[in-house]
């Protein structure tokens, strides 16, 4: 009888083990399909996205987009300049919902093009910048900003904007950057060289 | 006494059992025309560092170890495999845009740098594939040319 119980409660474990591994298989495999979908259509899938919803598009929502887009930017780099991890990981992540919406259908197939690799690389910035420490946060940062001023070339921004220059960071190669005040604030350094750079070029 | 043979049979049943569930594996016989190796001209010696210490997690063709065969041991490989191709993947290097070659280079060149690159966790068992400081050199300067090329 002892023993009964004994292998009825091994069996069931057994089971419940069993099962518990076969959904982690199952989810495993969702994953895959859902890695590769988007791998393999994410341009496809863009398009197709913003052709459904051109007719419901119109300039406004266009400029909106992108200005949004800016303002999460903007709190990034203002962050950054505050030597605030959290806050960046925040706003990166905030970017990245922004560039999963942005819309492309309302530009030409040449921007549009231009556009889905901008947002393709931007987004990838954006995600680290989420999950990493601030070195590597301000590494991202570099590369997404000449992503923004890419970006912003071709869709335009209702802010005005000043782009900065820091000619220390990365071993001295330089890096630019994206501001709404004239006053030159370092993001790349923060607190250790707050007034490094300089205003290269003002938009708007 | 009873109740730790009952949990030890239980742990035993479970392990055995789990056995029985294969992982997909990340195997691949032909060489994309994407490949990185096939896009660029890598002087031999340069490609089989990279080979050696990078195409195991980033690329569709891992060379697996004895132990991949032994679960939860081949899930965690599995995971780590995804994880690294979705962020890198050689064999489909042609197919990304310039603007992300620049990006990848980018990160690879500061990865390597950073000695962040091949992980620990990857090189203390794969002794080989980790980078000498000559090795490191090489990649590096030859990852930096590339990125200037673009």
């Amino acid at each position: 009888m002892k023993r009964l119980k004994v292998s009825t409660g091994i069996l069931a474990i057994a089971l419940v083990t069993l099962t518990a591994t076969s959904c982690k298989d199952a989810k495993k495999e969702h994953d895959n399909e859902d890695g590769h979908h988007s791998d393999m259509e994410s341009g496809e899938g863009h398009d197709e996205a913003g052709m459904d919803s051109n007719e419901m598009m119109d300039n406004g929502q266009k400029t909106s987009k992108s200005d949004m887009l800016v303002a999460n930017y903007l709190d990034l780099k203002n962050a950054l300049v505050a030597d605030n991890k959290d806050a960046a990981a925040k706003a990166g992540g905030m970017m990245v919902s922004d560039f999963n919406d942005f819309d492309t259908a309302s530009f030409s197939s040449d921007e549009q093009q231009e556009l889905k690799d901008i947002i393709e690389d931007a987004k990838e910035h954006a995600e680290h910048i989420e999950k990493s420490p601030i070195d590597h946060q301000r590494e991202h940062f570099d590369v997404l900003s000449k992503d923004m001023i890419d970006l912003i070339a071709i869709t335009g921004t209702e802010e005005k904007l000043y782009q900065d220059f820091c000619p220390m960071y990365n071993n001295n190669k330089g890096a630019q950057w994206l501001s709404a005040t004239k006053e030159i604030k370092n993001p790349y350094y923060g607190a250790k060289m707050m007034s490094c750079g300089s205003v290269q070029k003002e938009i708007n | 006494m009873k109740i730790v043979k009952i949990i030890l049979l239980v742990l035993l049943v479970g392990l055995v059992g789990i056995q029985f569930f294969p992982t997909s594996r990340n195997q691949s016989d032909t060489i994309p025309k994407t490949d990185f190796m096939t896009v660029n001209q890598v002087p031999k010696k340069i490609e089989n560092t990279i080979m050696n210490s990078c195409y195991d997690c980033h690329s569709n063709n891992t060379e697996y170890p004895w132990y991949n065969k032994v679960q939860p041991i081949a899930w965690f490989l599995e995971d780590h495999v995804e994880q690294g191709k979705e962020e890198l993947n050689f064999n489909e290097w042609a197919d990304y845009s310039s603007r992300r070659k620049n990006s990848k280079l980018k990160s690879i060149i500061s990865q390597i740098q950073d000695g962040e690159m091949p992980l620990t966790s990857y090189t203390i068992i794969h002794g080989d594939a980790k980078l000498s400081e000559e090795q490191k050199k090489e990649v590096i300067s030859y990852m930096t040319k590339l990125k200037k090329d673009l």
